[in-house]
C-alpha cells in the first residue's frame, strides 16, 4: 500500500465515570489509503462513531483519548492544540453525519453556509465562492441549484438535505471525509440515492472515505475494505469481498450470517448468543469470548492481536492463528 | 375467504392538519387533511404472516393503529373471524383486545420505565383478569423464561436490560394475555442485526408453538422476505400490491415494488447492477393527481396522471397499477 | 448496570445517583443542613422552646424588649434573642412561628400540587377544549400577580365565613389562598410532560389492552412525571413560605394569637426605629435562611434530575 492519508496506531480512548473508568476504544489501528473508502461497523456500543469523533478530536469531555496517535498524511494530529484541529476540521476532514439537520444551521440559507465555509478555507472572493457552492450543489443532485441554494435547510426534503451536508462536507475540497451513518434517517429509496452520491463524488475528487454504519449492505455497496469493531476492538479488517463472503473472525461470521437477505432461503437466521457486553463488564481475554463456540482456554486469558489471514486481511482470534 | 382471521375492507383515515383556528380564519387558509389510508383492503389468513412493507409517510403504522383500536377509521370496516368491530359496540370491542396484541417499534419507550418487569408483563394478566394472585406470578415466571429470559428478571427495572432483552419483556408482555393475533410495528428497526435476528427467530418460534397469526409493519425488505407468508407494499396510504412473499421477489409486478427491490443493498456481492432509483415520496398532504406512483415511475403513460389505478389481478397476486400484468 | 441481579437494588442506585450528586455539592449540603435544622426544630418547637408563647399565663408584660443575652432590668429573666412588646421570648416566638410557616408553606403546596397535577394530566391527555379551557384560566391567572389573587381569595372567603369562625379558618383560607394562587406552575409542567409521555409506546400499549383512561393517567403517566413536579414543589414551597409572610406582614394571614414568621418580622418593624431591633432581625433571618435553602435545595434538585447536565 502506498503510503495511508490516515493512519490511526492503537488508539485508545477512556470515558471517566464515579464507577471507574469505561475503555470506549481499546487499541484500535488501522490506515485509510488515498482516494479508498473504509467500511467501518458495529453494534451500537462498539466504538464505530467514537473513532470517527476521536479522529477530528471531538470527543465529549469528560471523554479523552488516553493513549495511541492519529496520522494524517504522515503528521500528527491527535495533539494538536483545538484552534490547529479546528482548522483542519472542515478544510482536510469533512464530516457528514446521521441526522442532517444537526450538520446545517436552520436560520441560515444554504448559500450561506456554502459561502462561508468555502471562504473559511479556500481564497475566493463572495462571487466565485458563490459560483463554487452553485457547482457543488448541482454535483451532489439538486435540481436547479442556482434558485434553491437561497432556501433555507427546512425547505429541502430529508434526502436533498442529506445532498446539501455532503455539498457541505466537500466545499473545501477535503482529502478524507467521515460520514457516520449518513443513511439511516433515510427511506429505503433515498438511501442508495445518497450513497451513489457520496461514493460517485468522492472518487472524482480522489478524497478517502470513512464510512461508519451498522449497515453491513451499505458498505458491501460502497467500501472498499472493512473493519469490524466489537467492545471497542477491532475485531477483523480487510478488503469487503473478503470479510463478507470469507470472514475470519467468529463474531463477523455470525454478524454476516444474522442478516436476512433477499437472495437465502432458510427458516431460520444465524444467531449469536447473548449481547455485547457493556463497557463496564468487558470480559477478559478475547471480548468475545463468552459468546463464541469456539472459544478455549487461551481466548478466556489473553486478548487476541490483529493476526494476518490472508494479505491485507486480518482477524483479532487465536483461531487465526492456529491456522497459519 | 373462510379462513380469513382478520379482514379490512376500504380503510380510510385522514388526519386534520390544518393549522390552529384563529391562524386559519387570519391567514385565509382552507383545513388541510392529510390522507395517512386510503381505501385499503385486505385480509389475513389464520396462522400466517402477513406483512405490510412502505417508505415513511406510506401509512402502515395508521393501519396498524386502526387495527389494534388505537385510532378509529374515517371509513371502513375491520372484521375479525366475520364479526365487525364497530366503535359502538364495547363488549365486541372488550373481547377482541383479548385476542389481539401490539408489539412495538422503540423497546426503550415501549416498558414504563418507573415499573418493575413483572408488573410490566403481568398488566394484561391483570386488566382482562385471567389469572389471580400466585398463578400471575407463576405464569409470568413462565413467559419469561419462553422468550428466553430468566424468571428471576421480575425485580427488576427496564434500563437493567440491553434492547434485545427489552423487546423480549415487550414480546412476553404481549403473549400474556394469550392472544391469537399480534400486530408487530417495525420490531426490529431499533435493534442491532445480531439481536434482530435472535428476535425475528423468537417471533418464529412463538407463531410455531402458539398458532399465532401475524401483522408484520417494516420497512425493511429483507426482514418481510424472511418472515411473510404474504406482503402488501404501500405507497402514500395506498395499498399497491399484494402477493405471495416468495413470488413477489421473483418477479414483482408495481414498478414501485420493483423499485424497492433495486433499493436493497447487495449483500452477496453476485454482481447485481442496481437500477437507480430516482426520486423521493411526495408530500402527503398533496400527494400527485391520478396515480400517487407516477411522477416517479419509469414507465408511466398519460392515463396514469389522471385515472388512480384500482386493484387488478395478477400472476402473483393484485397490483394496481394500469400496466401491471400486462 | 448489568452487574445488579436483585430486585429493589435498581432502586438504590437511582437513590444514589441523587445522593451522589447531593455528595457533590457543598452549597446542597449547607442548604440541606440549614432547612433540616429549621424544619426540625419548628416540628419540635414544643419539646425544645424555652417558654409557650402562646400561653398568656406565662407571659409577664415587664419582660417587654427585653435585649438578647442580657437580664430584665426588673424582673431579672434573660432571654437569649431577647423579648419582644408583650414579653415573649423572640426564640420561642420564632420557633412555633416557623411551625406555622411551615405548615401553612407545606400545605399550600401539597394543594397546589394535587389541584396542578390533576389539572395538568387530564389538559395534557384529553387535550381539545378541556386542555384549552383549562389553559386560557392558566393564562389569565398567571397574568396577575400571585399575591394579589391570594389577597383576592382571601378577601372573597372572609366574606363568606362568620366572624366567630374567622380566627379558627384564617389559616385554612390562607393555605387555600396561597394554594389557589400556585396551582399553574405545576398545571403547565404536568401537562408538558404527560403530553410527551402519553405519546410513548407504554402508554399505547396499556390503550391497546384497553386499560382505562384514569388508571393510565396514575400509573403509567403520572409516575413519570413527577420528578419535574417535585423540583417546582421545593421551590414552591419556598414561595409559598413568603408568601404566607407576605400576607402575614400585610395583616390579612394568621391571626395575631398563633404569629407566623411574617406575623413577627410585622410586629418587628414597628419597634426597629426604637432601637428594639432584635424583635425585627432574629425572624427575618430565620425567614430568609428558610427561604433561601429550600431554593437552593430545589435548584440543586433541578439539575440532579436533569440528566442532561449530569
Amino acid at each position: 500500500m502506498a503510503e495511508p492519508l490516515l493512519s490511526v496506531r492503537n488508539l485508545v480512548v477512556e470515558f471517566p465515570t464515579r464507577r471507574g473508568v469505561l475503555r470506549a476504544l481499546d487499541g484500535v489501528s488501522f490506515d485509510i489509503a488515498p482516494g479508498e473508502v473504509l467500511g467501518m461497523v458495529g453494534e451500537s456500543g462498539a466504538g464505530k462513531s467514537i473513532t470517527g469523533a476521536a479522529i477530528i478530536g471531538l470527543i465529549e469531555p469528560p471523554g479523552r483519548i488516553a493513549g495511541g496517535e492519529v496520522y494524517l498524511a504522515g503528521k500528527r494530529i491527535d495533539n494538536l492544540p483545538p484552534d490547529a484541529m479546528r482548522a483542519i476540521r472542515g478544510k482536510r476532514i469533512g464530516m457528514v453525519f446521521q441526522d442532517p439537520l444537526t450538520s446545517l444551521n436552520p436560520l441560515y440559507t444554504v448559500a450561506r453556509q456554502l459561502v462561508e465555509t468555502i471562504r473559511t478555507h479556500l481564497d475566493l472572493s463572495e462571487k466565485e465562492a458563490r459560483a463554487h457552492a452553485i457547482g457543488l450543489l448541482d454535483r451532489v443532485g439538486i435540481p436547479a441549484a442556482a434558485r434553491r441554494i437561497d432556501d433555507y435547510p427546512h425547505h429541502f426534503s430529508g434526502g436533498m438535505r442529506q445532498r446539501v451536508v455532503i455539498a457541505l462536507a466537500l466545499a473545501a475540497e477535503p482529502e478524507l471525509v467521515i460520514a457516520d451513518e449518513p443513511t439511516t434517517a433515510l427511506d429505503v429509496s433515498v438511501q442508495s440515492q445518497i450513497i451513489d452520491v457520496l461514493k460517485e463524488i468522492c472518487a472524482e475528487r480522489g478524497a478517502s472515505v470513512m464510512l461508519i454504519t451498522h449497515d453491513m449492505g451499505v458498505i458491501a455497496e460502497t467500501a472498499d475494505r472493512v473493519a469490524v469493531l466489537y467492545a471497542g476492538r477491532m475485531a477483523e479488517i480487510g478488503p469487503v469481498r473478503d470479510v463478507i463472503l470469507n470472514a475470519s473472525h467468529p463474531y463477523t461470521r455470525g454478524l454476516m450470517g444474522s442478516i436476512p437477505t433477499l437472495q437465502q432461503d432458510n427458516d431460520r437466521l444465524v444467531q449469536i448468543p447473548g449481547t455485547m457486553p457493556r463497557l463496564n463488564a468487558i470480559p477478559t481475554g478475547c471480548a468475545f469470548n463468552p459468546r463464541c463456540e469456539h472459544s478455549f482456554e487461551k481466548c478466556r486469558v489473553h486478548a487476541p492481536h490483529l493476526i494476518d489471514v490472508a494479505p491485507h486481511h486480518a482477524a483479532a482470534c487465536w483461531l487465526a492463528e492456529e491456522e497459519t | 375467504m373462510s379462513d380469513s382471521f382478520l379482514k379490512v375492507t376500504g380503510l380510510t383515515r385522514h388526519f386534520d392538519v390544518s393549522k390552529p383556528w384563529l391562524n386559519r380564519v387570519i391567514e385565509r387558509e382552507e383545513k388541510e387533511f392529510l390522507t395517512a389510508t386510503d381505501n385499503v383492503s385486505f385480509d389475513i389468513r389464520k396462522g400466517e404472516t402477513f406483512a405490510l412493507v412502505g417508505e415513511s409517510g406510506s401509512g402502515k403504522s395508521t393501519i396498524a393503529k386502526m387495527i389494534v383500536g388505537l385510532l378509529a377509521p374515517s371509513e371502513g370496516t375491520i372484521e375479525i373471524e366475520g364479526r365487525r368491530i364497530g366503535p359502538n359496540d364495547p363488549e365486541a370491542i372488550r373481547a377482541v383486545r383479548q385476542r389481539m396484541q401490539m408489539i412495538f417499534q422503540d423497546p426503550f419507550a415501549s416498558l414504563n420505565p418507573r415499573w418493575r418487569v413483572g408488573d410490566i408483563i403481568a398488566e394484561p394478566i391483570r386488566t382482562f383478569g385471567l389469572l389471580r394472585g400466585g398463578d400471575v406470578t407463576r405464569e409470568v415466571a413462565r413467559l419469561l423464561e419462553v422468550v428466553g429470559l430468566s424468571a428471576s428478571d421480575v425485580g427488576k427495572f427496564p434500563h437493567e436490560f440491553s434492547g434485545g432483552q427489552r423487546q423480549r419483556i415487550a414480546i412476553a408482555r404481549a403473549l400474556s394475555s394469550k392472544p391469537e393475533f399480534i400486530v408487530c410495528d417495525e420490531p426490529t428497526s431499533a435493534l442491532d442485526v445480531s439481536v434482530q435476528a435472535q428476535i425475528l427467530n423468537l417471533m418464529r418460534d412463538l407463531q410455531d408453538e402458539f398458532g399465532l397469526t401475524y401483522l408484520l409493519i417494516s420497512h425493511d425488505l429483507s426482514v418481510v422476505r424472511h418472515m411473510a407468508n404474504r406482503i402488501g407494499v404501500l405507497y402514500l396510504g395506498r395499498l399497491v400490491e399484494i402477493a405471495d412473499s416468495k413470488r413477489l421477489f421473483l418477479e414483482p409486478q408495481h414498478p414501485y415494488t420493483q423499485m424497492l427491490l433495486d433499493a436493497v443493498p447487495d449483500l452477496a456481492l453476485s454482481g447485481r447492477r442496481r437500477k437507480p432509483v430516482t426520486g423521493e415520496i411526495p408530500n402527503p398532504i398533496n400527494p400527485p393527481k391520478g396515480c400517487p406512483f407516477h411522477p416517479r415511475c419509469p414507465i408511466a403513460i398519460d392515463r396514469c396522471k389522471v385515472d388512480p389505478p384500482a386493484p387488478r389481478e395478477t400472476p402473483i397476486g393484485t397490483a394496481a397499477c394500469h400496466l401491471a400484468g400486462l | 448496570m448489568s452487574d445488579t441481579r436483585t430486585p429493589g437494588r435498581l432502586f438504590r442506585m437511582w437513590d444514589n445517583d441523587i445522593a451522589y450528586s447531593f455528595r457533590k455539592s457543598p452549597l446542597a449540603i449547607v442548604s440541606g443542613v440549614v432547612a433540616l435544622v429549621i424544619v426540625l426544630a419548628a416540628v419540635f418547637a414544643p419539646l425544645i422552646a424555652p417558654t409557650n408563647p402562646y400561653d398568656p399565663s406565662g407571659l409577664n408584660l415587664m419582660d417587654g424588649f427585653t435585649p438578647p443575652m442580657a437580664p430584665n432590668a426588673f424582673t431579672g429573666n434573660s432571654f437569649v434573642l431577647g423579648a419582644d412588646n408583650q414579653g415573649r421570648d423572640v426564640l420561642s416566638t420564632i420557633l412555633y412561628g416557623a411551625r406555622i410557616s411551615l405548615f401553612v408553606g407545606f400545605s399550600a403546596v401539597l394543594f397546589a400540587m394535587v389541584l396542578g397535577i390533576v389539572a395538568g394530566l387530564v389538559a395534557g391527555y384529553r387535550g381539545g377544549w378541556v386542555d384549552a379551557v383549562l389553559m386560557r384560566i392558566a393564562d389569565v391567572q398567571l397574568s396577575f400577580p400571585s399575591i394579589l389573587i391570594a389577597l383576592l381569595i382571601f378577601g372573597v372567603a372572609r366574606g363568606f365565613i362568620p366572624p366567630s369562625q374567622r380566627e379558627t379558618m384564617a389559616i385554612w383560607v390562607l393555605i387555600v389562598a396561597i394554594g389557589l394562587s400556585d396551582w399553574v406552575q405545576f398545571a403547565r409542567v404536568v401537562r408538558g410532560a404527560t403530553m410527551v409521555e402519553k405519546s410513548k409506546e407504554y402508554v399505547q400499549a396499556a390503550r391497546v389492552i384497553g386499560v382505562s383512561p384514569a388508571r393510565i393517567l396514575l400509573r403509567h403517566v403520572l409516575p413519570n412525571v413527577m420528578g419535574p413536579v417535585l423540583v417546582i414543589g421545593t421551590i414552591g414551597l419556598a414561595l409559598a413560605i413568603i408568601a404566607e409572610a407576605t400576607l402575614s406582614f400585610l395583616g390579612v394571614g394568621v391571626p395575631p394569637t398563633q404569629p407566623s414568621l411574617g406575623t413577627l418580622i410585622r410586629i418587628g418593624q414597628q419597634y426597629l426605629f426604637s432601637g428594639e431591633w432584635w424583635i425585627l432581625l432574629f425572624p427575618a433571618l430565620t425567614l430568609l435562611a428558610l427561604a433561601l435553602a429550600v431554593n437552593l435545595l430545589g435548584d440543586w434538585l433541578r439539575d440532579a434530575l436533569n440528566p442532561r447536565l449530569r
